[in-house]
């Protein structure tokens, strides 16, 4: 066992990597259900949002334009689930298992030409003499574009859900759907924009997965992530920065527990790869117990009667 | 002078049932307006399409003699109509603030906002703050919000549906100054309500609406509350009466009970302490959210107590769950019809199968004895006059009326030697109120002991021998209710909660 082969820098610096799917599908979740919609379709949408990237940067030869394409894939195999909950006033959790279910097989189809594929690489941005920086410049200033786009968006998203009118009435219609219909909101539109909003950070995850952590194409690789990103948003009391640092957190121990079976610690590795699962877990629910309860309509199916 | 708003010929039909027919009646500047009738009478309909939330079939609406056909809340909004809901329509998790800006059209930002509501606050003696959370505060400070998200709006009409049925009796004095400054400062009001002496203290006139017909109008302050019940019901009302007589024998007793809520918004029960004896009926009144909910949970088993706090004939029933109380007795009928006494989407059939299994012998060994059941369903909707085409149906198809007397008559049908009650006679008609209330006091002639709680004070004082009340979880010493005024009954109930009379 040589435990100095594990370097603290590099270590911090993969950790964001490796949380930005979860970060990304996440947030986009933690929306979708403030405005009171469960959507258990994460993992679906995940991995046809990798594949859809995956497919059109190798296509286009553009990581960028592969993104978009998995937002636009994860929004819309979100949109059929917004169809059968929000019209057909189906079940939210079958119509969510059904929707990673679904999301699992088309990308499989999908992604039957890509196999063996080598995607596009994304350039790290260059901040120039700030990457030189020591400590701080490997850790901040060495990444790919689309990790500082999951960190803005959970600042965007924290700031529009407390200080805009948008924001207040998204909340509105999650945490009681009647109030809100009766002051005249249209709770199953805002319902519907939140879900493909969801989506489409679902789907853009799925591609950081299939573009930049593993740069290749394999079925079912986003492994369960989906399932984490949900579980996420609900010890994290459906907060934004308590998303980040479950997000960071579980990243982290996932790189720590990787480079601690390279050092050869005496520990199975099976308890290893457990670890991240159960510290998450532990930490976010004794975080949680502050009582913040979840929105008030969430799950539950709407019917505008009078 | 052209009236505010006038209807004429209001009609409105859902599938087997006319909601509103053919309704008339002119509102004036500055007129407070009462609508009265039965449930079921069509004043939710009438309002819901003045509001714009329901569109009528037929008949038109002038507003300032211009036609007046709101298509949706906003547009009722935006005409001068104001609605404080009989349900509130506010959001617990978020601050006052929040929910007001989410009722207003053009909000402005959350401080400037924040000093309107203090401003409109203090100009009508509704003492709030801005940023407290929805969720915490007293049914009385919630109605507050709603009144004054409306104000903020200033509304020509003020449609206001039971608004005092949270309210303690100091909060109902200030909130009828609060109406009378604003009939004075122009603005019409249309006030809904069961409660005649009321209306009769507040309003300019009356429209009495029955089975969706206009069956008369009044002046309320000429006319008796009796004559006012009697043209809503249709026909000559009993007043209940009193034969019990309360004995020795204590059957329950709760000593020095304390126990947390068990929900996060709710209220901790306080060192709580009631001698039962046979045949008495104990009223217990405050304003809701006060451990109403909790009290009930504890006595019926939903909640379970330490030992010594509650005993039943000198047996110790604090472990002892609902199940086991019940073969013991003590039965209860909570206040949330749907979901909590009653499984919405079961038949009346199976709902008296869940509570009556064992007082009924509809079990054995584990089996079920349907046919038994439902016998005792039909005995149900017998006696106590549940309006439903057969047991079968489900609990959600009835009226809110009619499957509180079923859930009420559930329980007194079983023999209960303690039964606690809360909320019996909500939302119920007067006829309706009146038969259950004198169940409760034939179950006391036949002596058994009665909890009543009730937030409908004329009703404790007609069925109660001891009243007392619920404050912060704490329970008042209990008073003989023959004597009481309704100062002292105020001020059991912990006054006015702070709320002073609007500065006229």
């Amino acid at each position: 066992m040589d435990l100095s082969v594990i370097n603290p820098i590099l270590l911090i610096a993969a950790l964001m990597s490796a949380a930005t799917p979860i970060l990304l599908a996440a947030t986009g979740e933690l929306v979708v259900e403030r405005a009171g919609v469960l959507n258990l379709g994460v993992e679906g949408m995940m991995i046809l949002g990798a594949i859809c990237g995956f497919a059109i940067a190798v296509e286009t030869g553009s990581p960028l334009t592969g993104f978009l394409a998995a937002a636009a894939g994860g929004a819309l195999l979100s949109l059929l689930f917004a169809l059968l909950t929000q019209v057909a006033l189906a079940n939210q959790v079958a119509s969510g298992l059904a929707l990673t279910l679904f999301g699992l097989g088309l990308s499989a189809l999908l992604g039957q030409g890509y196999v063996g594929v080598k995607p596009p690489r994304m350039p790290d941005i260059n901040f120039g003499f700030l990457t030189d920086i020591p400590i701080t410049g490997p850790i901040l200033f060495s990444h790919d574009p689309v990790l500082y786009f999951g960190l803005l968006l959970v600042a965007a998203v924290w700031a529009t859900l407390k200080f805009t009118r948008v924001g207040l009435i998204l909340r509105a219609v999650g945490e009681n759907h009647d109030a809100a219909h009766a002051l005249g909101y249209k709770v199953v539109r805002i319902r519907t924009l939140a879900i493909m909003f969801g989506g489409a950070c679902a789907g853009m995850g799925g591609a950081y997965i299939s573009l930049i952590r593993v740069p290749q194409w394999t079925e079912g690789m986003t492994a369960g992530v989906g399932w984490i990103a949900l579980a996420l948003v609900v010890f994290a009391s459906w907060k934004p920065w308590r998303v980040l640092l479950g997000a960071y957190l579980f990243g982290g121990i996932t790189q720590l527990q990787l480079n601690l079976q390279g050092a050869g610690v005496a520990i199975p590795v099976e308890y290893l790869a457990m670890s991240p699962y159960i510290i998450t877990i532990v930490v976010l629910v004794i975080l949680s117990a502050d009582k913040s309860a979840a929105p008030g309509s969430l799950g539950r199916t709407f019917h505008a009667s009078h | 002078m052209t009236p505010l708003l006038s209807l004429a010929g209001l009609t409105k039909a859902y599938p087997g049932v006319v909601a509103n027919d053919d309704v008339s009646l002119s509102i004036a500047p500055g007129e407070v307006h009462a609508l009265l009738g039965e449930n079921g009478a069509g004043k939710s309909t009438l309002v819901k399409m003045i509001y714009g939330l329901v569109k009528p079939d037929q008949g038109e609406m002038q507003m300032h003699g211009r036609p007046f056909a709101p298509s949706e809340p906003r547009a009722a909004r935006a005409a001068g109509v104001g609605m404080v809901f009989q349900h509130f329509s506010l959001f617990d998790a978020l601050t006052v603030a929040e929910n007001i800006a989410l009722g207003m059209e053009n909000a402005p930002k959350l401080r400037d906002l924040a000093q309107r509501i203090r401003e409109v606050s203090d100009t009508y003696g509704l003492p709030l703050s801005p940023d407290r959370i929805v969720g915490d505060l007293s049914a009385g400070e919630r109605q507050r919000v709603e009144i004054i998200r409306c104000l903020l709006q200033q509304p020509k009409l003020l449609i206001m549906d039971e608004p005092t049925s949270v309210l303690t009796p100091q909060e109902v004095d200030i909130l009828f100054e609060t109406l009378r400054k604003l009939s004075a400062e122009g603005t019409a009001i249309l006030y809904i309500s069961h409660k005649l002496e009321e209306i009769r203290t507040l309003c300019d006139a009356a429209t009495i609406l029955r089975l969706g017909k206009v069956v008369g109008d009044c002046i309320p302050r000429e006319t008796t509350a009796r004559d006012m019940a009697e043209m809503m019901v249709g026909k000559v009302l009993g007043t209940p009466t009193r034969t019990a007589v309360v004995q020795e024998d204590v059957v329950l007793a709760v000593n020095g009970l304390s126990r947390p809520s068990p929900s996060a918004f709710g209220m901790p029960l306080r060192d709580i302490s009631i001698t039962l004896r046979k045949g008495e009926v104990l009223g217990i009144g405050g304003v809701a959210g006060n451990g109403q909910d909790e009290l009930l949970a504890a006595l019926s088993g939903e909640m379970l107590s330490p030992p010594g706090m509650i005993t039943f004939k000198d047996n110790d029933i604090g472990a002892l769950g609902p199940n086991a109380r019940r073969t013991r007795g003590v039965l209860a009928a909570p206040e949330e019809r749907l979901g909590h006494a009653a499984a919405p989407d079961m038949s009346l059939t199976e709902n008296a199968m869940l509570t009556g299994a064992a007082r009924e012998g509809l079990e054995k060994h584990g089996f079920l004895n349907w046919s038994a059941a439902r016998s005792f369903a039909e005995r149900i909707i017998e006696a106590f006059d549940v309006r439903t085409p057969s047991p079968g149906n489900a609990a959600r198809s009835l009226s809110g009326g009619n499957l509180q007397k079923f859930v009420i008559g559930r329980e007194v049908l079983q023999r209960p030697e303690v039964l606690v009650v809360n909320q019996p006679t909500w939302g119920v008609d007067a006829s309706a109120a009146a038969s259950i209330r004198q169940a409760l006091l034939d179950l006391a002639t036949e002596g058994a002991a009665v909890i009543a709680i009730s937030q409908d004070l004329d009703e404790l004082m007609e069925i109660a021998d001891r009243f007392a009340a619920l404050n912060e979880g704490r329970l008042s010493a209990p008073q003989p209710t023959g004597g009481l005024s309704v100062e002292q009954i105020g001020l059991m109930m912990g006054g006015a909660h702070g709320m002073e009379v609007a500065h006229v």
